[in-house]
C-alpha cells in the first residue's frame, strides 16, 4: 500500500513536469519562456526531438520539464500521440502542465478532461492570454480553478507574461497533497460511478487513488485499473456490474463504444465550463478573421495550387543556388584537411584510408549540409506558420490517386536535390503508413548526385540538342515510375485499410526565429552525427573493397614499365593500366567478375558492374570508377576520353539499362542510413533494397530488350 | 440520409451520427466532431475531394470519403 493517501510524503527537491497540450497551442514556446525566465537553460537533448527536456532551478528547487509532443486526445492514431501517451502512463514523473489555447477553450478543454481522470497532479496553464483579450475573450481563472479543483494560471509565451506564477502554481500543487479533480457527468453515468463505488466501498477496497477516479477508469476501460483488479477476489462479483453499467451508458448516449460516450461526457461538461467562466465581449464578428482571408487567397479553387508551385520553386531555387556557395568552401577544405592530414602520416595505407577513405568519406556528407539547412529553415516556416496544411489540403486529390497522401508533395519534390533530406522532411506525414509509402518511393526522384552519370551518358550517345530533351525525359520517367510504384505499393505490400485524412488546419501565426533555430539546429545537428559517424564507417569499407588485397608484383611490374616510358602519354596511359588492373583484382573487382552472369542479361560486362556497385556508396562515384576502369584516369562528366571510351566499349543497349538501373535502385549509402532511422528499422532498409533492386533489374531488362529491337 | 459530403460552401448542418469504423470515429471526435456538433463547410478542394469544414473555432479537413461517413442535418 501506497503512504501517499494517508499522509503526504516529505517533498524531495525535484521536480519533474510534463508539459502536455494538444498541438499549435505555443507549448515549445512556453518551454522557452519558462526556461529564460530563469535563465538556467539546461541541455536541448535534441537526440529524439521528439520529446525535449529542459531543466532549470527555481527557489531551491531542481525542475525538469519534459515537452511532449502535441496530442488531440489520447489516441495512437499518429507517432506524436503515441509517444505522449505511453510517457504520460507509463513514465515516472511528478506533476503534469495542461498547456491550454485561451482563444480555443472548449476545444482544448477534451485533452484536458482525458488528463483529469489520470489521477496525477495536474496545474492548466491558459497559454496565449494576450492573444484571446485581443480577441475579446475573457476567462476567469480563478472561478476556473475554483470549478475544476484544479490551478488554472493566464500565461502568455509571447510576452512571457504569468511565467512565474505559473511555476510557483507548479510549486504550491506539488507540495500539497493530491486531492481529486472535480469532473462531473451526466446523471446516467454519476449514477453508474456511484454503484461502483458503493460495491468498492462495501468491499473496503483500498487503493491509492480515489473510489470515485478507479469507478471512472473501469467505466472508461482504462487496462491499467483493469490489469489491478483483475487478480482481486471481488472482481468476479465486480465483472457482470461493469457490463451492465457500460450497457446502460452506451444505451444513454445511443452508440457502441463507450469511448465516443465518454467523449460526449467530456464534450458536454466542457461546455458547461466554458459558458461558466468566459465571457467573449461581442465584436464585429461579421467580419472576416485575419485566417480566413489568407485561406481565401492561399487554398483558393484555382490559384492556390500555382501560388504553391511557384513558393517551392522559390524554396529550391534558394537550396540549391545559395546552399552552393558554402558548398565550394566545405569542399576546398576537406581537400585541404586531407593533404594537411596526409603530409603528417608516413605509412601509405594508414595514409589513404584516413585521407581517401575516412576524411573524403565523411566530407562528401557535410558537404550537404548547407542544402539541408535552407531546406529545414523553409520547411520549419512553412510548418510554423500553418501552410503546410494548406498544401495538403490543396494536392491530396491528386495524390490521393496514386495512394499517397497531399503532403508527400513536399518530401518528393525535394528528392529531385538530394535524397537525404528528402527522407527526413518525409516527417510532416504523421501517419506510419503514410510515411513508408513515400519513404519506399522516394528513391524514384532522380537526386543531384545522379545528374552526372546521366550528363555523361547522353553526351556519349546523343547529340547535343538531344541530350537535353533525353535527359528531361530520364527526369519525368523517373517520377511517373515511383508514382505508380506508389499505387502497386497500395495495392500489395501497403494493402488494407485505407487511412482517413482528417487534420487540423491550423491558425496562421507568425514564425518565432527562436523556434525556427531550434528544430533547424537540433535536426542539423543530428544528420551530421548519426550520418556522419555511419558514413566514416561506410567509407572506410568502400575503401577497403576497393583498395585490398593490393597486388604489389603488379605495381612493381607496371613501375618498371613507366620508368621507362619516353612520353608523358605513354606514362599517363601506363598509369591508369596499372589502376585498372588493381582495381580488377580487388575484393570490389573480383566481386563485380563474380556478379557479372547475374548481370548479363542486361548487358554488362564486369566494369559495369562494379562502377553500379560502387554507386551503392554515393551516385558521384560511379563516373569517376567508370573512369578508372575504362582507364582514362581522373575523369568528370565533360571528361572526351571517357565519353568516347564509353561509346566505343558499351552497347547502346547496354548503356539504356544502365541509366535505368542507377535511375531506381539505391539512392547512396548516406541516404540509406537516414532511411533506416526514419522508417524505423533496418528490416525495412533490407525490404527497399529488395524492392528497388527487383524493379531496377525488371526494368532494366526490358528496357535493354525495347533498345536491341530498336537499334 | 444526408452526409456532410451533400453540403456545399457555407453550408451549416449538425452532426447526427457518425458511421465510421471504431478508428476514425476517435479521431473526428479528438477533432470535436460528434454527436450534436455544429459544422459550417468553409472550403472545398477542386471536385469536392477535399473539405475544410469549422467546428467551434477549429478548421478541419477531410476527404470526401469520411465526409460520407457523417450524418447530419441543416439547421
Amino acid at each position: 500500500m501506497n503512504l501517499e493517501t494517508k499522509a503526504c510524503p516529505v517533498v524531495a527537491k525535484h521536480i519533474k513536469v510534463a508539459l502536455v497540450g494538444q498541438p499549435n497551442v505555443g507549448k515549445s514556446m512556453l518551454i522557452n519562456s519558462v526556461s529564460n525566465a530563469h535563465l538556467h537553460v539546461g541541455n536541448f537533448s535534441g537526440v529524439t526531438v521528439d520529446k525535449t527536456e529542459v531543466l532549470f532551478d527555481y527557489k531551491g528547487y531542481h525542475f525538469t520539464v519534459v515537452d511532449l509532443p502535441g496530442t488531440y486526445a489520447f489516441t495512437d492514431y499518429t507517432i506524436e500521440e503515441r509517444v505522449t501517451h505511453d510517457y504520460l502512463c507509463a513514465e515516472d514523473y511528478d506533476i503534469i502542465i495542461n498547456v491550454i489555447d485561451s482563444t480555443n477553450l472548449e476545444k482544448n478543454l477534451q485533452l484536458t478532461a482525458e488528463l483529469l481522470t489520470m489521477s496525477k497532479k495536474l496545474v492548466i496553464a491558459l497559454n496565449m492570454s494576450d492573444e484571446a483579450e485581443k480577441e475579446g475573450i475573457e476567462i476567469d481563472a480563478e472561478y476556473m480553478s475554483e470549478l475544476l479543483n484544479i490551478p488554472c494560471v493566464k500565461v502568455s509565451a509571447a510576452t512571457k507574461s504569468g511565467i512565474d506564477t505559473l511555476v510557483d502554481a507548479v510549486l504550491t500543487k506539488h507540495t500539497t497533497c493530491k486531492n481529486d479533480p472535480k469532473l462531473i457527468f451526466s446523471e446516467a453515468v454519476e449514477e453508474e460511478i456511484e454503484t461502483i463505488v458503493a460495491y468498492l466501498q462495501k468491499h473496503n477496497y483500498e487503493a491509492t487513488n480515489s473510489l470515485r477516479n478507479i469507478a471512472i477508469n473501469l467505466l472508461k476501460n482504462n487496462k491499467k485499473t483493469y490489469e489491478k483488479l483483475h487478480d482481486n477476489p471481488i472482481w468476479t462479483e465486480l465483472q457482470p456490474i461493469l457490463i451492465e453499467a457500460s450497457r446502460h451508458i452506451e444505451l444513454h448516449h445511443d452508440t457502441d463504444d463507450i469511448k465516443e460516450a465518454f467523449a460526449e461526457e467530456y464534450a458536454s461538461f466542457n461546455r458547461g465550463i466554458v459558458a461558466e467562466v468566459v465571457k467573449v465581449k461581442e465584436q464585429e464578428n461579421t467580419q472576416k478573421t485575419m485566417t480566413e482571408k489568407i485561406d481565401s487567397v492561399l487554398i483558393h479553387p484555382v490559384f492556390g495550387i500555382p501560388i504553391f508551385l511557384f513558393m517551392m520553386w522559390g524554396l529550391f531555387q534558394l537550396t540549391f543556388t545559395l546552399g552552393n556557395i558554402p558548398m565550394d568552401w566545405i569542399d576546398g577544405f576537406f581537400s585541404w584537411f586531407g593533404s594537411a592530414v596526409g603530409a603528417t602520416i608516413s605509412n601509405d595505407d594508414i595514409r589513404s584510408l584516413v585521407v581517401d577513405g575516412i576524411i573524403s568519406g565523411v566530407g562528401a556528407v557535410v558537404l550537404f549540409t548547407p542544402n539541408i539547412i535552407i531546406l529545414f529553415i523553409g520547411i520549419a516556416l512553412l510548418e510554423s506558420t500553418g501552410y503546410m496544411s494548406r498544401v495538403a489540403f490543396l494536392l491530396d486529390g491528386f495524390f490521393h490517386k496514386f495512394g499517397l497522401h497531399g503532403q508527400s508533395f513536399i518530401p518528393l519534390v525535394t528528392g529531385f536535390g538530394c535524397t537525404i533530406p528528402a527522407y527526413m522532411s518525409a516527417r510532416i506525414l504523421k501517419n506510419d503508413r503514410d510515411r513508408l509509402l513515400t519513404l519506399f518511393i522516394l528513391g524514384f526522384m532522380s537526386c543531384g548526385a545522379r545528374l552526372p552519370v546521366y550528363v555523361l551518358f547522353t553526351g556519349a550517345f546523343f547529340s547535343q540538342q538531344m541530350a537535353g530533351n533525353v535527359l528531361f525525359g530520364i527526369y519525368i520517367s523517373g517520377a511517373i515510375m515511383g508514382l505508380i510504384a506508389a499505387k502497386v505499393l497500395k495495392l500489395t505490400a501497403f494493402k488494407g485499410v485505407e487511412e482517413p485524412f482528417v487534420m487540423e488546419m491550423p491558425k496562421y501565426r507568425l514564425p518565432s526565429l527562436k523556434l525556427i533555430w531550434h528544430t533547424v539546429y537540433s535536426k542539423t545537428l543530428m544528420y551530421l552525427k548519426k550520418a556522419g559517424t555511419f558514413i566514416a564507417g561506410a567509407a572506410m569499407l568502400v575503401w577497403f573493397l576497393s583498395n585490398y588485397p593490393h597486388n604489389s608484383a603488379l605495381d612493381a611490374t607496371y613501375n618498371a614499365k613507366i620508368a621507362h616510358a619516353q612520353t608523358t602519354e605513354a606514362k599517363t596511359a601506363l598509369e591508369n593500366r596499372l589502376a585498372e588492373e588493381q582495381l580488377g583484382q580487388s575484393y570490389l573487382g573480383r566481386i563485380g567478375k563474380f556478379t557479372e552472369p547475374l548481370f548479363r542479361p542486361l548487358g554488362f560486362d564486369w566494369k559495369m558492374n562494379v562502377a553500379l556497385q560502387a554507386g551503392l556508396a554515393a551516385k558521384e562515384v560511379v563516373v569517376s570508377t567508370l573512369g578508372v576502369l575504362y582507364a582514362v584516369g581522373e575523369a568528370d562528366e565533360t571528361n572526351h576520353s571517357l565519353k568516347d571510351a564509353i561509346r566505343e566499349h558499351i552497347p547502346f543497349a547496354s548503356a539504356v539499362a544502365f541509366i535505368v538501373v542507377i535511375m531506381i535502385y539505391l539512392p547512396c549509402l548516406a541516404a540509406t542510413t537516414v532511411f533506416t532511422r526514419e522508417a524505423g528499422g533496418i528490416k525495412y532498409t533490407f525490404y527497399l533494397f529488395i524492392f528497388t533492386s527487383t524493379v531496377a533489374y525488371l526494368m532494366a531488362f526490358i528496357a535493354y530488350r525495347i533498345a536491341l529491337l530498336v537499334s | 440520409m444526408k452526409t456532410l459530403l451533400d453540403c456545399n460552401k457555407a453550408c451549416r448542418v449538425k452532426v447526427l451520427k457518425l458511421h465510421s469504423s471504431y478508428e476514425l470515429k476517435q479521431r473526428l471526435i479528438s477533432f470535436g466532431i460528434m454527436k450534436d456538433a455544429e459544422l459550417e463547410v468553409i472550403e472545398m478542394a477542386p471536385r469536392k475531394s477535399t473539405i475544410e469544414v469549422k467546428v467551434g473555432k477549429m478548421r478541419i479537413a477531410l476527404r470526401a470519403e469520411e465526409a460520407k461517413l457523417i450524418e447530419v442535418e441543416k439547421i
